[in-house]
């Protein structure tokens, strides 16, 4: 039972602790004013890792060895010299992508001292010694269709969802915004472009069903059943039980479709969380009734939970790493985008709310 | 000597004191700089190694004006400063 959280904001990292009483609060506070675009409490360690993203001056890694309490900056990954005369346009807009590390948007732990870190504008970062040093995963970045991702919120494509298959961390799946889903058996050496099934409504339609547009806002894996695979794609919701290659979409889901977020209980493959908002350029909550949904059935059909949950109209909208579940399955956490922090221990049957006032909440993970 | 100093909007995130230092080009003063202050290289350039986009640099109170390869040529009693620009961030 995990009984720490972390949130990452615009204006720092808060630790959240659960006290004997079951009040969760605020016990501690760091990089107050900087935004904290990732984190990763490394499994069972005190190791965490913060990254921030400090505007004017770029993208920082922090890393604390002590449970959060001091902090030191690491590493950051960052991009090979660019070739001489090389050519490199994003392809909606045609102006130069950028060979720096924009944003960190994916952090996950494979081995012990294995770290890999997604990042806009669409690198994937390798670190095998904890965070000391990182290199660019040049198959992927080198990949001739990389250079037909394109930006979705952001200016540039990235990297928002990294999958290591628990029975082989020499599996690994990504998924970009916007680029689809791809996957190497190999620890990163080779990838391949996976994703029948999926379906966008922003590209012409003889390009819907290809692989390659797709916006996947966030993919989540079951850990104890790595071939389930739940995403919460701009287009809709989607399940895949091949590890990614096929997927299906999952129709009416109410009351939207639409999100960002998605979870996946850690041993229940057919269940999975999601926090719906209007589409597609409204996004906030359906009727200002935020909600989360619930499927135990793999999808065929879904409960719809607000105990908890404000009763007063509310227009919180959640990012994609605003929503997470503990490693035993029972409790979840989300924030949103109006400072409020959500708290669940009975898998989303209700709600506690832990404020009302944070800054806007960039992503939340428990601490396993 | 050239002196080189930062804006204090630096300081708090990492430790950049001004220093008295020697080049001919911003370039040679800058690399001459992050030798003894390697972590300061990444607040103030890119991956690539030019001028990060949201930071300025003056030269005797005159903007650089080569930001990719930091060309500008010191001389002996120049004042070079590095600000945050006013935009972006």
């Amino acid at each position: 039972m995990s009984d720490r959280l972390w949130v990452g904001t615009r204006k720092g990292l808060f630790r959240i602790e659960r006290d004997g009483g079951g009040h969760w609060g605020i016990a501690s506070t760091a990089f107050l004013g900087d935004p904290v675009s990732m984190l990763l409490p490394e499994r069972g360690g005190r190791r965490v890792h913060a990254a921030l993203d400090l505007g004017h001056f770029g993208v920082k890694m922090q890393r604390s060895g002590d449970g959060g309490d001091t902090w030191a900056e690491a590493a950051t990954p960052s991009f090979p010299p660019k070739p001489e005369g090389l050519v490199d346009k994003d392809p909606m807009r045609g102006i130069d992508i950028p060979w720096s590390t924009k944003l960190i948007w994916s952090l996950e732990q494979g081995e012990a001292d294995e770290l890999w870190c997604g990042v806009i504008p669409g690198g994937l970062f390798h670190s095998r010694d904890g965070g000391d040093s990182w290199e660019l995963v040049r198959a992927l970045w080198d990949e001739p269709r990389r250079k037909q991702w394109m930006g979705g919120g952001y200016d540039f494509a990235g990297i928002h969802s990294i999958l290591i298959d628990p029975r082989d961390t020499r599996h690994i799946t990504v998924a970009v915004s916007t680029g689809g889903v791809w996957t190497s058996r190999d620890g990163g050496a080779r990838w391949d472009l996976i994703g029948q099934g999926l379906r966008n409504a922003y590209m012409p339609p003889e390009s819907a069903g290809d692989p390659l547009p797709q916006d996947a806002h966030r993919v989540v894996q079951c850990p104890a059943q790595p071939e389930r695979l739940w995403m919460q794609h701009h287009n809709g919701i989607f399940r895949s039980d091949d590890g990614g290659e096929h997927w299906q979409e999952l129709q009416d889901v109410p009351p939207s479709s639409f999100g960002f977020a998605v979870a996946v209980h850690p041993t229940k493959p057919d269940t999975a969380w999601f926090v719906p908002a209007t589409k597609d350029e409204k996004r906030f909550p359906v009727d200002a009734r935020l909600v989360v949904t619930r499927t135990r059935d793999g999808g065929k059909s879904f409960d719809i939970l607000n105990q908890g949950l404000p009763d007063e109209a509310a227009y919180d909208l959640i990012y994609r790493h605003g929503l997470a579940i503990s490693a035993d399955g029972e409790r979840l956490v989300f924030g949103s985008t109006t400072g409020s922090l959500w708290v669940s221990e009975d898998q989303g049957d209700s709600w506690r709310n832990v404020s009302k006032h944070l800054p806007p909440v960039l992503c939340v993970r428990f601490q396993s | 000597m050239t002196t080189l100093r930062f804006t204090p909007n630096l300081a708090r995130l990492v430790d950049a004191p001004p220093a008295d230092l020697q080049g001919a080009t911003l370039r040679e003063v800058l690399e001459s700089y992050f030798q003894s202050h390697p972590r300061v290289r990444g607040y103030v350039l890119d991956d690539q190694g030019a001028l990060r986009k949201h930071v300025a640099i003056f030269i005797n109170q005159e903007l650089i004006l080569d930001r990719v390869t930091l060309s500008d040529p010191i001389g002996e009693h120049d004042a070079i400063f590095v600000a945050q620009a006013l935009s972006g961030g």
